[in-house]
């Protein structure tokens, strides 16, 4: 079901773990529905004195594909400027990819959504101008995630009452 | 690969030799049709009565009780839709739980979506109901009982027994699917009137199964034609599948108390190894339950990447992680049990068959420390007393 180059980002990961010193992180999806992605960033001034992705990492909780578009997504965005990484869609990582299943499409979708957060992110601390295509990016993931909780707050709801609340977390807390 | 180890009997098990030699006579030189009047068809029909003789036996019911089917999937479907249109029977109430395997669970749901009423009982942590459940929710038009002798999933034993005697009592009819509980538990089968098993879980064939129907016991046929198997079960007979089954079945009863033993004793090793491991639980009822099925969850990984890894070691398990599933929803077994989201995403079953060995089990143990730690290491979440902890 999955292509060799899928297999072969699982079986070795690029850039896997956390970043010294990010200059953002980009937090996307949501352990209730099994996939969870932080997406950190090191941005720098290149010799032209644009923003340059210098470094990049992640931290994925997820299944064989989420683990794949991680990986695929940080070797995208590594060296590239911020215009330039803002570019690449959930179809580049998938393509890269050699494709995916359709069932698991949302996990190419959950990597290009970390890696927007997290140049999201780091425009907003440095109060530089957004993008119109990012902000737009922005609102979805936080219109997803809102969708997501409410579908799963019967779930949540089962589990609260079943004083499970700490086993099961807070997802709001793990955003 | 000869060293890779099959830890996935749940799903399917090799054929045992014997059953294989069984069976090849059937496929070129004793092919008739059961149904022909030649001699020909008289070896085959032979073959299919002397099958059904020892399946039966085995089982303690009559032989005229069996009705072989294409697989489980058949039967389970036969023993609900079946029931539910029998001979002048209109609408009516099936109680069932809410961790059956899918073809009972939609069979149930189907019914419910053209005029059948359904109840789907809770269970307790462990996976079991309570047969005054099944009694409080038994109604005047409750036609039949379907509950699992012993989940797929998690290995928990259900009290067949108790609840068939009061089906009994109450003039329900009573179906278990005991799939995986065929050949390796004593089956109650005075207490059940209908009885859901497949040959290739027990190192028989794929695409054999039977549904036990006691006398008395009324059903509609699901397949129309030919009026095979008594008019319950139209289509030309599996000949070398039912030998098949029947080799399996008679190797099963041979050999069942100590490859049970064996079972039993993996199982134990599984449940001290696991255990070592931090941010772990066992699914299931530690000591109430199949012998070959561990189920267990992980904090803070996912199963089909565990799935995948433990693949890449070259030992085959499986999970109930909602990633491994095509409407991506968790194991309905694992929520029923009331396990947290978080860990129904990180569970792993494990089952053995008669060809374990101590030494796959030694192999699981020393990779599978290494294997959660590996994927642990790409997560963000840190394992501890709280699952959905940020590593800081």
């Amino acid at each position: 079901m999955y292509t060799e180059r899928v297999i072969e980002h699982f079986r070795h990961p690029h850039n896997m773990g956390k970043l010294a010193n990010p200059s953002a992180i980009g937090k996307v999806g949501n352990i209730v529905c099994g996939d969870v992605m932080w997406l950190y960033i090191r941005v720098e001034k290149d010799s032209q004195g644009r923003d340059v992705i210098a470094d990049v990492s992640w931290e994925t909780f997820g299944c064989t594909a989420a683990i794949a578009t991680s990986s695929m997504v940080s070797d995208l965005a590594k060296g590239k400027t911020l215009l330039e990484a803002i570019a690449i869609t959930n179809q580049d990582v998938a393509q890269e990819l050699g494709g995916l299943p359709p069932v698991k499409m949302h996990c190419s979708a959950l990597a290009a959504d970390a890696l927007n957060e997290a140049i999201h992110n780091y425009l907003s601390e440095h109060g530089m101008p957004i993008p119109d295509a990012l902000r737009r990016r922005h609102e979805k993931v936080e219109k997803d995630v809102a969708a997501l909780d409410k579908r799963y707050k019967a779930f949540l709801d089962r589990e609260q009452a079943k004083g499970d609340v700490a086993a099961a977390g807070e997802p709001s807390s793990c955003n | 690969m000869s060293d890779r180890v099959y830890l996935d009997n749940s799903a399917t098990t090799p054929v045992a030799p014997a059953v294989l030699d069984a069976m090849r006579p059937y496929f070129d030189s004793l092919y008739g049709n059961p149904s022909s009047l030649h001699a020909f068809g008289r070896e085959a029909r032979r073959a299919v009565e002397a099958s059904r003789a020892t399946i039966a036996e085995f089982l303690g019911v009559l032989p005229e009780e069996i009705v072989f089917t294409s697989g489980a999937t058949e039967a389970d479907n036969l023993a609900i839709l079946g029931s539910a249109y029998a001979p002048r029977r209109s609408g009516g109430h099936v109680v069932s739980t809410k961790i059956e395997h899918h073809a009972v669970l939609h069979s149930v749901n189907w019914l419910t979506s053209h005029g059948f009423d359904a109840t789907l009982l809770d269970v307790d942590g462990s996976g079991r109901v309570e047969p005054d459940q099944v009694r409080a929710a038994l109604r005047k038009d409750t036609f039949l009982v379907s509950i699992i002798a012993g989940s797929n999933e998690i290995g928990t034993l259900e009290p067949i027994a108790e609840i068939g005697a009061i089906c009994r009592e109450r003039g329900v009819a009573f179906h278990t699917d005991a799939v995986q509980a065929f050949g390796k538990i004593d089956l109650p089968t005075p207490s059940v009137d209908l009885l859901s098993a497949s040959a290739h879980k027990l190192h028989g064939p794929k695409g054999v199964g039977l549904l036990v129907v006691r006398k008395k016991t009324r059903i509609s046929p699901t397949l129309h034609g030919g009026g095979h198997e008594n008019g319950r079960r139209s289509g030309t007979e599996n000949v070398p599948g039912i030998v098949g089954f029947a080799a399996a079945t008679r190797l099963a009863a041979q050999e069942r108390d100590e490859v049970v033993a064996r079972m039993r004793r993996f199982r134990a090793r599984m449940i001290e190894g696991v255990g070592s491991i931090p941010g772990t639980r066992l699914n299931g009822h530690p000591t109430d339950s199949l012998p070959h099925i561990a189920n267990f969850s992980f904090q803070g990984i996912e199963g089909e990447s565990l799935v995948m890894r433990l693949d890449e070691q070259g030992i085959a398990a499986s999970t109930g992680s909602a990633c491994s599933s095509p409407d991506l929803e968790p194991s309905h077994v694992l929520v029923a049990i009331g396990v947290p989201l978080s860990m129904a995403h990180g569970s792993l079953r494990i089952s053995t068959g008669r060809q374990t060995t101590d030494a796959d089990i030694d192999r699981l143990l020393d990779v599978l420390p290494r294997v959660v730690k590996d994927l642990r290491d790409l997560s963000p979440f840190k394992v501890g007393e709280v699952t959905c902890t940020p590593k800081e």
